[in-house]
């Protein structure tokens, strides 16, 4: 009876040390996570320019995203550039990996010189490739012009800045050339050889033991770079924003987050850019839902 | 998440499983064309992904009149551009700066999330896997959302133009390092734990003595990615930093691109030489931890 007293008052007292543990996530919480999203949530109701207090206006901020063409453009840009940069990144990184999974040893080498990119502070990522796509002097444009093609104009042509930006972003892709070489190296091998008895081919191989157990990988992939890529800022604010604008770019570029940015820091509508933020989250979270969905089609899980 | 195959438990298992899975070859003859045939496009691949590198560092050595022409090999070599960044900016004050918030930040996110880890994975508490669940939902929020509340704060408590915001939210442990760190504690034995019970160590000690020795590799992990974020950051300096003397190297450099890059004063030799200064401290910490960052990329995918 003692014991079994003793034993509860035990588990009470480690119960509290638990919460005392986590009590900085908690705080951390409440403070800068939750907090905050109901005051913007609040203030995306509202008027509000930080020098007077807020002023509430209904859903007047939501009613004009619909009517903002800025708006309408910024959010075309985010969602082109990260429908043209997350298939084109995973399938590059896949190439990659799988030679990396073909080389054996030198494997490691060539792990580090994919990876070396990713480690370039964005904001030196930005300048270093102003130049690189310089449609007159730039490095891609020289290398085009090596086999004879006319390159386009990357960083003041509105149709190709965009594409440019996903080429740079490209460069950057080795943390995601490092996670499925990871994923390639845990694929059992006596599947192979299970598959080489019976006989598969190379893409046999490949479509039905290779792919399969890696879609967890390239499941996790998308995700988190679709985020980011939805998020992108530092590059392409370094570029195109800040003292010196072209006209062209600052359209052709206006990412979302850039707007947003402008419109709370620079132009002080700190309730239309809470707004703006909702509405990126809501866009976020409905994305990250439909790719849930549907993985069950394709992401497959070992023992379920 | 998960990766079906093999799920290595520590970054040591993963580095013998590495070792031992090779895959069978379909004929030796064709095994060694192959083979070649792989190195010599990871060889070409390799040359495009280190072509800005080498010409970044090449550029950042010309004359201002030759910056842009074809040769790799700068001549003369005029170092004089490091010397011309060093008397266009604050750079001392600037790496000062940067290498503050870089190192108070990590530290500070490495023990409150290690700390945080720690209190999910050993101790039983009501609520516990609600609460998890709540910090890995966090993970999904864009930084969008709670920048405006955050940044009303910090103009509250009058830490505008200081370097406080860019690293205080750190003492409160983040999210993915928190479940980064929760997967390492529970590999860990639990009779190690009570074997400190008995010799009379409290839940904090047994944290500070067995807990963090045991997974020291793992908080390097979290403490080079999280100096490489803060060094990296541009948008928080923007939001919190005026003086040209507080900038970080990020911000810093902006300031830079905007004078003398593209319609600026036309300097690019010093833009790109401070492009360098700000690229060399990742890439020397790189290679002094270079399995830590592999291995932590590595994780985060393959982890469930």
């Amino acid at each position: 009876m003692a014991n079994k007293q003793d034993k509860s008052l035990l588990k009470r007292r480690k119960a509290r040390w638990g919460w005392l543990f986590i009590a900085p996530w908690v705080i951390g919480f409440v403070v800068f996570t939750a907090g905050p999203m109901i005051a913007s949530l609040y203030l995306s109701f509202t008027e509000y320019d930080v020098l007077r207090p807020p002023k509430p206006v209904g859903l007047d901020n939501y009613a004009q995203l619909l009517q903002d063409p800025r708006l309408r453009v910024s959010l075309w840009n985010s969602f082109f550039y990260t429908a043209l940069f997350v298939p084109l990144a995973t399938l590059v990184a896949l190439c990659l990996a799988l030679l990396l999974d073909r080389v054996h040893r030198a494997a490691g080498f060539f792990r580090t010189v994919f990876y070396l990119p990713s480690l370039t502070p964005t904001v030196a990522v930005g300048a270093l490739f102003l130049w690189i796509l310089n449609p007159n002097v730039g490095l891609i444009n020289r290398g085009l012009a090596l086999v004879g093609i006319d390159g386009p104009a990357w960083t003041t042509d509105p149709t190709w800045i965009k594409p440019g930006l996903v080429l740079m972003s490209l460069w950057s892709l080795g943390g995601t050339v490092v996670i499925y070489y990871a994923a390639l190296r845990g694929v059992p091998v006596t599947l192979y050889e299970a598959a080489r008895i019976e006989g598969a081919s190379a893409w046999q191989e490949f479509r039905h033991v290779t792919l399969p157990l890696i879609s967890g990988a390239i499941f996790f992939t998308l995700i988190v770079n679709t985020i980011a890529a939805l998020q992108i800022f530092d590059e392409v604010y370094t570029m195109y924003f800040g003292q010196m604008e072209s006209g062209a770019a600052s359209n052709a570029a206006l990412f979302y987050v850039i707007y947003l940015f402008r419109q709370a820091f620079e132009f002080l509508h700190m309730g239309y850019a809470s707004a703006m933020a909702w509405l990126l989250f809501v866009l976020i979270m409905l994305l990250t839902a439909i790719q849930l969905r549907l993985s069950r089609r394709w992401v497959y899980y070992e023992g379920r | 998440m998960e990766v079906a195959g093999r799920r290595p438990a520590t970054f040591e298992a993963a580095a013998s499983a590495e070792m031992a899975a090779q895959r069978p070859p379909r004929s030796r003859a064709r095994d060694l064309l192959s083979r070649v045939l792989f190195v010599a496009l990871l060889l070409g691949c390799s040359l495009v992904f280190l072509a800005p590198f080498a010409w970044l560092v090449s550029a950042s050595l010309k004359l201002r009149s030759e910056v842009f022409n074809l040769e790799w090999i700068p001549d003369p070599v005029q170092w004089v551009n490091y010397v011309k960044v060093w008397q266009a900016a604050p750079l001392l004050a600037w790496l000062k700066n940067s290498l503050l918030v870089g190192a108070i930040g990590a530290v500070a996110v490495t023990l409150s999330s290690s700390l945080v880890a720690f209190g999910f994975a050993y101790f039983r508490f009501r609520g516990r896997d609600l609460l998890f669940g709540l910090v890995l939902a966090t993970m999904m929020l864009p930084q969008a959302v709670t920048m405006i509340p955050v940044y009303l704060i910090w103009n509250e408590l009058g830490f505008i133009n200081t370097l406080v915001p860019l690293w205080a939210g750190n003492l409160f442990g983040s999210a993915f390092y928190v479940f980064l760190l929760r997967q390492f504690y529970l590999t860990l034995p639990r009779d190690l734990f009570n074997a400190a019970r008995i010799d009379g160590a409290n839940y904090f000690q047994m944290w500070l003595r067995v807990a963090l020795p045991l997974t020291r590799t793992a908080m390097i992990v979290v403490f080079v990615f999280e100096f490489k974020a803060l060094w990296t950051d541009l948008m928080k300096p923007l939001i919190y930093l005026f003086d040209n003397t507080l900038f970080t190297m990020p911000r810093g450099i902006k300031t830079l691109v905007d004078r003398f890059g593209q319609g600026g004063e036309m300097q690019w030799e010093i833009v790109l030489a401070a492009t360098v200064i700000l690229t060399i401290p990742l890439i020397l910490i790189f290679f002094l931890g270079q399995r830590y960052f592999i291995e932590g990329i590595s994780a985060s995918g393959v982890k469930e």
